[in-house]
């Protein structure tokens, strides 16, 4: 671990057990597929078979008929008055409306006694389908003479042409005169790059449940990122009112940016309306894959100049992100990040959201920026070849730092990009020399930018002096532990003396979703603020036992104190007291945080063999490096660094969306779609930076997403040094590895 | 005189324009300021006389909220879109 002179902390930077750990370790924590409400029906989808087609008619007449089947949803159920012209785009990703426009996009839904009677009655609803042309790849999807997905979708930004297109948004991010800079150049590496749409793959499937009370009350149980952004789409796409509904979140097995779109919800809530009775849903892993939201795949063609003495002066990138197929803003972050790790004068980026016959993209961890890091960073280590300059000495050269200009225009505030370069040159991984045949060493810089948003907490003193902490926010990647341990530490009380909870909608005012590396960040300041508000509250309810004022007495390191000294006590002891006079004591935590979060880089020094006869790629050894401002709980920071490793190492070498050329989803399970396994990786090794975030209270930086915006690059530029043939397109399979290098289709 | 630039998303909106100047001395007086300029520009900024949820400003470096704050001279100001994660 790197630091810089710190705070010291009694409990931040400690490694407690998690409060929710044994639950989860013995089965007893509930999920999604956990919720059994008595008497509930279960429902199934019906999907469409076709990657793009018109829905010409449902019938619905021979499952209704079934026995044990109880009621058919279909789009009508969802479009305000049945008028199918009204369905907004959300509604048709979970009911199709007059199109169908992905294989796998829900179509119908049945409720039946039980999930037999369901998958047999799905079959029985016949719809009729008009098939038409479709578009998978985002050049292609940008082509004139390529199949129109929306009829009334135009262009927004700059440089749009008016009439049908596939093309949603043309983002820009444009400094400097970047045509004069390239012509200043002595050199200049372009190239282009692809990669594919891959799933974020956490384990646990959709699964939701709802009960439609007569008074209109709707209660809905689901796996979740986001309880609050869950109530307020299905509000919207029942139109029914906010205050009627309460989500309840259960355990959540991964969502890493896919869990925060409903899907079931909406469907169940109405199913339930029409029958009076608790709906349950749950997906398969098919459904998971074909009918959620996967990461777009994309198309970068991207160019880089430098003096000489390894300067970066220009650097311009033209970058198509699939949206699937309803309209996105995957590429604005894309734009956005391309040249963030940089002081670079000169940019012009251009980015194009692509609506094609896939399933909506959506958020996967640090979303958009390692397809972007993909290509940038590969030109980075073509200009060090070029140069013979060391890849991480050159990064340094022209790394960002306080003071750069930053990604969205605005100079950065203390970062530690700079920190983490050494810390990587310094790591004994980077001095020691890699031997042997077939080898390659590649590295990569991250930037993610990090998130605060909205949080609310509450938290309430027991009388034996220890605190609840009643949050909103679902708990990922130990998220329970990391606002108890801030929250502690604010009280200058043990971890274990407070007690978190994660409760549902009616209970806790506003979160926004866990994602964004925002809830030990921004839900953090509000328990920071929460236990202020305590430590205040309880201040003047003492000052009359004490028989002084609330401002002659201090609290400081666990303990009230009057300034003259003469009288003191512990947490414990002055909860005791107040206790005693039998007047509960709850306060709240609520804020925004705002979007502007400290941002966070990573970094990777990885080592791979490439056997030259199969293609295969073996990780020998992988360095993750990472600034965390200040890590809360190290061992939940090394996790969220191994697990970004690890899912960069799937995306980089073996997953993808392969479709054949009816527009299907050819490997829709596990065992065709290939996420590494603990067989696949070496031990990750971690170096955590410490450069406290100034925008936190503790210096928090959020470390749930930057990890995984290295590893493709810094993949790929190993097996290019191992291989001597440049990897420019996802995923480097063995099969794709043997063609670039032996030309064998 | 302060300096706004806009996203890409905006610009059309703008006359096509990545930035723009105006005389506002605080956030809300230069979004009034673009809104007689810009008509179309003002409703995608503001929401129920607060900066809509999907909107970010910064002045500096600094992101801000505040309506009323003062813009100091020569100051930028960033609008920018919501940024989230996963």
């Amino acid at each position: 671990m790197v630091t810089e002179a710190k705070r010291a902390y009694k409990v931040i930077g400690t490694r407690p057990l998690r409060p929710d750990g044994i639950d989860k370790v013995t089965g007893r924590a509930l999920y999604g597929a956990d919720i059994h409400i008595p008497g509930a029906l279960h429902a199934r989808m019906k999907r469409s078979p076709h990657a793009h087609a018109v829905i010409k008619r449902i019938d619905a007449s021979r499952a209704l008929a079934m026995d044990g089947v109880k009621a058919v949803v279909t789009a009508v159920d969802l479009a305000p008055g049945g008028d199918l012209s009204k369905l907004a785009d959300p509604a048709q990703n979970i009911l199709a409306g007059h199109k169908a426009l992905y294989r796998g996009q829900a179509v119908a839904a049945v409720a039946a006694i039980n999930d037999q009677v369901a998958q047999e009655a799905v079959k029985l609803i016949d719809i009729e389908y008009e098939v038409l042309p479709h578009v998978l790849g985002p050049r292609e999807g940008m082509q004139s003479d390529a199949p129109i997905l929306h009829e009334a979708l135009r262009t927004r930004g700059p440089g749009a042409v008016d009439g049908p297109t596939n093309i949603v948004a043309i983002n820009q991010a444009a400094f400097g005169d970047v045509d004069k800079a390239f012509a200043d150049c002595d050199i200049v590496v372009d190239d282009e790059f692809s990669t594919k749409m891959v799933h974020q793959g956490y384990i646990e499937p959709q699964a939701a449940t709802a009960t439609w009370a007569p008074d209109g009350q709707l209660t809905i149980w689901t796996t979740t990122q986001g309880s609050f952004p869950a109530r307020e789409s299905c509000a919207q796409l029942l139109n029914h009112p906010i205050s009627k509904i309460k989500v309840i979140p259960t355990e959540i097995g991964g969502g890493f940016g896919g869990k925060i779109s409903v899907y079931l919800e909406p469907v169940v809530a109405l199913l339930s309306r029409k029958t009076g009775k608790p709906v349950t849903m749950r997906m398969d892993r098919s459904d998971v894959f074909e009918g959620t939201g996967p990461t777009p795949g994309t198309s970068i063609k991207a160019r880089l100049g430098a003096t000489k003495d390894g300067r970066i002066r220009a650097l311009y990138a033209d970058m198509a992100y699939e949206n699937g197929a309803f309209p996105g803003s995957a590429s604005i972050t894309g734009t956005m990040v391309a040249a963030a790790a940089y002081d670079i004068e000169h940019v012009k980026v251009i980015g194009y959201d692509v609506v094609v016959n896939k399933p909506r993209t959506q958020d996967y961890r640090a979303p958009s920026a390692p397809a972007a890091a993909f290509a940038i960073e590969q030109l980075i280590d073509e200009l060090a070849l070029k140069l013979e300059m060391d890849p991480l000495q050159l990064r340094l050269l022209n790394a960002a730092k306080e003071g750069t200009r930053g990604p969205m225009g605005m100079p950065y505030k203390r970062i530690g990009h700079e920190e983490c370069l050494r810390a990587a040159l310094d790591s004994e991984h980077y001095r020691s020399p890699l031997g042997g045949p077939n080898r390659g060493r590649g590295v990569a810089s991250g930037f993610w930018f990090n998130v605060g948003l909205r949080s609310s907490v509450n938290v309430s003193l027991q009388p034996d002096g220890t605190v609840n902490l009643i949050e909103g926010n679902t708990d990922i990647g130990g998220t329970r532990a990391s606002l108890a341990m801030q929250l502690a530490e604010t009280l200058g009380i043990p971890y274990e003396d407070v007690k978190p909870t994660v409760v549902d909608t009616d209970s806790v005012g506003l979160s926004d979703v866990t994602a964004g590396s925002r809830t030990t960040f921004g839900t953090g300041m509000a328990v920071h603020e929460a236990g202020k508000n305590l430590i205040k509250e309880m201040t003047a309810r003492l000052a009359p036992l004490w028989q002084t004022t609330p401002e002659e007495i201090g609290f400081d390191d666990g303990a009230f104190r009057t300034k003259d000294g003469a009288k003191s006590g512990a947490f414990k002891e002055i909860a005791a007291q107040l206790a005693g006079r039998g007047v509960a004591l709850t306060v709240s935590g609520s804020l925004n945080a705002g979007f502007l979060a400290g941002g966070g880089f990573a970094h990777a020094v990885v080592d791979v063999e490439v056997d030259p006869d199969t293609g295969k790629v073996t990780i020998l050894r992988y360095t993750a490096i990472q600034d965390a401002g200040t890590a809360v709980h190290p061992s939940y920071v090394e996790g969220q660094m191994q697990g970004g490793a690890v899912q960069g190492v799937g995306w980089a070498l073996n997953e993808e969306y392969y479709y054949d050329e009816s527009g299907r989803m050819a490997n829709a399970s596990f065992l065709d779609y290939r996420l590494p396994t603990s067989l696949d990786v070496p031990m990750i090794d971690t170096i955590i930076v410490e450069v406290p975030n100034p925008l936190h209270p503790f210096g928090v930086r959020g470390v749930g997403e930057p990890g995984i915006v290295p590893p493709l690059a810094a993949i790929a530029n190993a097996v290019t040094h191992a291989t001597g043939v440049r990897q420019t397109q996802l995923p480097m399979s063995p099969r794709r590895i043997l063609e670039t290098t032996r030309g064998i289709v | 005189m302060v300096t706004v630039r806009l996203p890409a998303s905006l610009q059309p909106l703008a006359g096509g324009a990545a930035s723009v100047e105006s005389d506002g001395a605080t956030l809300r007086a230069l979004i009034d300021d673009l809104e007689r300029r810009f008509p179309d520009l003002g409703e995608r900024l503001l929401e129920a006389g607060a900066i809509r949820g999907d909107v970010m400003i910064a002045v500096g470096a600094d992101e801000t909220r505040e309506l009323d704050a003062p813009l100091p001279d020569g100051a930028e100001v960033h609008i920018l879109p919501a940024i989230a994660g996963g």
